[in-house]
């Protein structure tokens, strides 16, 4: 993986290295590896079913692999997971605490399975979640969205090096999302590493700086955000007429691939907004003044020309098309 | 490293907090009233048909035990039942000392000698079931397990906990008994003598080695082996709730396995391998008042000993699963 040059100066948290687990006879996970270094958001990303919790449960210890090696700060999970549990702290998928106890309840007693948290860490992290308001209430009358602060408030108890959260915007609504993702970034830039799964790419993409992407049990590409959409050249929406005559003009052009409507995926709003004489194009967006004026000289009528920027969504199934095929 | 602690800490809070511990005690509360009313309309009849006078009534048991035996349609295994019964009365009579002087203690003495085979493992698998099932149940073991604690300090916490309760149901089991029933039939009786080491052998009951024993003492031993019998059940319970997912499934795997007990108890006279199961071995007050065993060949230390096998067992499979085990949901 091509990602050595990327934030190479941090240091790596959390190390995973040729990892496999085999359940029921089947390859549930093939040779997985990817470091995650201080102070950045490391977005895991894949499809639902493609290995991500499993990975997930690896890294605490609640799994143990069939083959490889994970390491957090030096020390690793599965031998000595009371050492290298303690630089972590996790959410795995919902945040299950006991809901017959109070949310105060409940964070001493996971303070109680670690040394140096006492009381004031305690309202310390209370505070940083803002559940002041009703911590010593009974978990069984919170909403989702305050089960899930209660949850990062246990996960940040121990002063952790290592943040690491499974799907942690599911359930939660459109404000909460935006909150939870200023905490994220916040939590990161004071030093903590982040690793976040989601089978959402759009979220990823918001908030990562880098990503893994795993489909089948495979790593099929990790690097920073930036570097992996860049890859891929953006799609350009043309609306022109005549329709006809327009289109033939942007086919014969080489550098310009015409796609079918039904191949792309744009997002919802986008495909909403467009008109029925619209082509879409994958081309550089650099062409775009000079394809312009040659239609223009065509006596094409250019109505609009919409540049969209290259997703990881894109990205992503590029490369599990690819899996599908082999 | 943790201490373990606080960690025996976190498990008696949650169970406490769970409400179970209370739920048995209320159990206890609603039942025992019941049973003591039931026990004072034995008492009434009995001494509006006897004058209350005891040695009547005693002999009257012993003219009716000995009418059956003559009877036909009676299977040999009761019959022998019935001729060791009879003979135990008759030594209660020879030596003037009432089986069944009417007091708070000599109710909790048969309450607590009813309830070892089946009531009492019952409380114990409200709390012992759910001990780690109810943690999967409800996903908390992963938050658990990914604290940098090793897994057996966790389990053995557990335990211990579970340790704690079980002598704890035993003892409120006893107090709630007795003062309960003690406001119908009064608080004294503590010294009253028991008799006990009938030794049985086939048909006869060994007199040479009975004594009697002050009430009280009596009791404690009683006490002594529930204690020993909820232990082994709870251990049981435990590792089933190790091993078994969901609370229901491990409470219903326990509840077959002691019922069962109690059916091969009354049928399994016969077939002598069944004297290693643990259910069938559950009955050690019975040797205290020399009821005979159920199945030929079991004595005191013989039931103590399968009965410790299991138990042992049962903690060695829990923690080894519990240690190696991939949680998957």
């Amino acid at each position: 993986m091509n990602d050595d040059d990327y934030g190479s100066s941090a240091k790596v948290v959390l190390s995973v290295n040729n990892v496999r687990k085999k359940i029921a006879r089947k390859w549930i996970i093939d040779d997985v590896s990817f470091d995650v270094r201080e102070g950045e958001i490391f977005g895991f990303l894949g499809p639902n079913g493609a290995g991500k919790t499993t990975t997930i449960r690896m890294l605490v210890d609640l799994i143990r692999p069939s083959a490889g090696t994970i390491t957090v700060c030096g020390y690793n999970v599965n031998r000595q997971p009371e050492k290298a549990l303690q630089f972590v702290g996790s959410i795995v998928e919902n945040p299950e605490v006991y809901t017959y106890l109070t949310g105060w309840e409940n964070l001493e007693h996971f303070a109680r399975m670690q040394p140096g948290v006492d009381e004031a860490r305690i309202a310390e992290v209370v505070d940083i979640v803002r559940l002041d308001q009703r911590i010593h209430d009974k978990v069984r009358t919170y909403s989702l969205g305050m089960r899930q602060r209660l949850g990062i408030a246990q996960a940040l108890l121990g002063r952790p090096r290592l943040l690491i959260l499974d799907e942690p915007t599911n359930g939660l609504d459109p404000k909460g999302i935006k909150e939870l993702r200023e905490f994220i970034r916040k939590l990161a830039d004071e030093g903590l590493a982040v690793f976040v799964s989601s089978h959402l790419l759009s979220e990823i993409q918001l908030l990562c700086d880098r990503v893994a992407i795993i489909s089948k049990g495979r790593v099929l590409a990790v690097g920073g955000v930036e570097e992996l959409v860049s890859r891929n050249s953006p799609y350009v929406l043309w609306e022109v007429e005549p329709f006809d005559s327009g289109r033939e003009l942007l086919a014969a052009r080489t550098e310009i691939q015409i796609t079918d409507p039904s191949e792309v995926t744009l997002d919802d709003s986008v495909i909403a907004g467009m008109g029925t004489n619209s082509v879409i194009t994958i081309m550089e967006d650099a062409m775009i003044p000079e394809i312009v004026a040659m239609l223009v000289t065509n006596g094409i009528e250019v109505r609009s020309v919409h540049k969209i920027n290259p997703t990881l969504e894109q990205l992503f199934l590029k490369l599990t098309e690819g899996e599908t095929i082999d | 490293m943790t201490n373990l602690l606080p960690l025996i800490r976190n498990e008696c809070i949650k169970i406490l907090k769970k409400k179970r511990f209370y739920v048995i005690l209320l159990i206890l509360a609603v039942l025992v009233p019941m049973f003591t009313y039931a026990q004072m309309r034995i008492a009434q009849r009995s001494h509006d048909k006897f004058n209350s006078d005891w040695r009547l009534e005693v002999q009257q048991q012993i003219t009716d035990n000995q009418n059956s035996l003559s009877s036909d349609r009676i299977p040999e295994e009761w019959k022998s039942y019935r001729r060791i019964f009879v003979q135990q009365l008759q030594y209660y009579l020879d030596h003037d000392v009432n089986p069944n002087e009417p007091s708070g203690v000599t109710f909790t003495r048969e309450f607590l000698d009813n309830s070892v085979t089946l009531f009492i493992p019952l409380l114990i698998m409200a709390v012992a079931s759910d001990l780690v099932s109810g943690e999967r149940t409800t996903g908390t073991i992963k938050m658990l397990l990914t604290r940098p604690v090793k897994r057996w300090r966790i389990l053995f916490s557990k335990m211990t906990a579970l340790i704690m309760f079980v002598s704890l149901i035993v003892l409120s089991t006893f107090l709630i008994s007795y003062f309960i029933s003690g406001l119908a039939f009064g608080y004294k009786g503590f010294n009253v003598p028991v008799f006990t080491g009938f030794q049985i052998g086939g048909d006869t009951v060994n007199m040479s080695s009975v004594h009697a024993i002050p009430q009280w003492k009596y009791i404690l031993m009683q006490c002594g082996l529930i204690w020993f019998v909820s232990l082994v059940v709870a251990l049981l319970a435990f590792m089933v709730s190790v091993l078994v997912r969901s609370t229901a499934a491990s409470i219903v795997v326990m509840m077959a396995t002691l019922i069962a007990g109690t059916i091969l108890t009354n049928m399994a006279s016969a077939w002598t391998t069944a004297k290693y199961l643990f259910m069938v071995n559950l009955g050690l007050t019975g040797y205290l008042a020399g009821t005979p065993a159920p199945i030929e060949g079991m004595t005191l230390p013989f039931s103590m000993a399968v009965l410790g096998v299991w138990g042992v067992i049962s903690v060695i499979i829990s923690f080894t699963v519990f240690t190696k085990r991939d949680i998957l949901n």
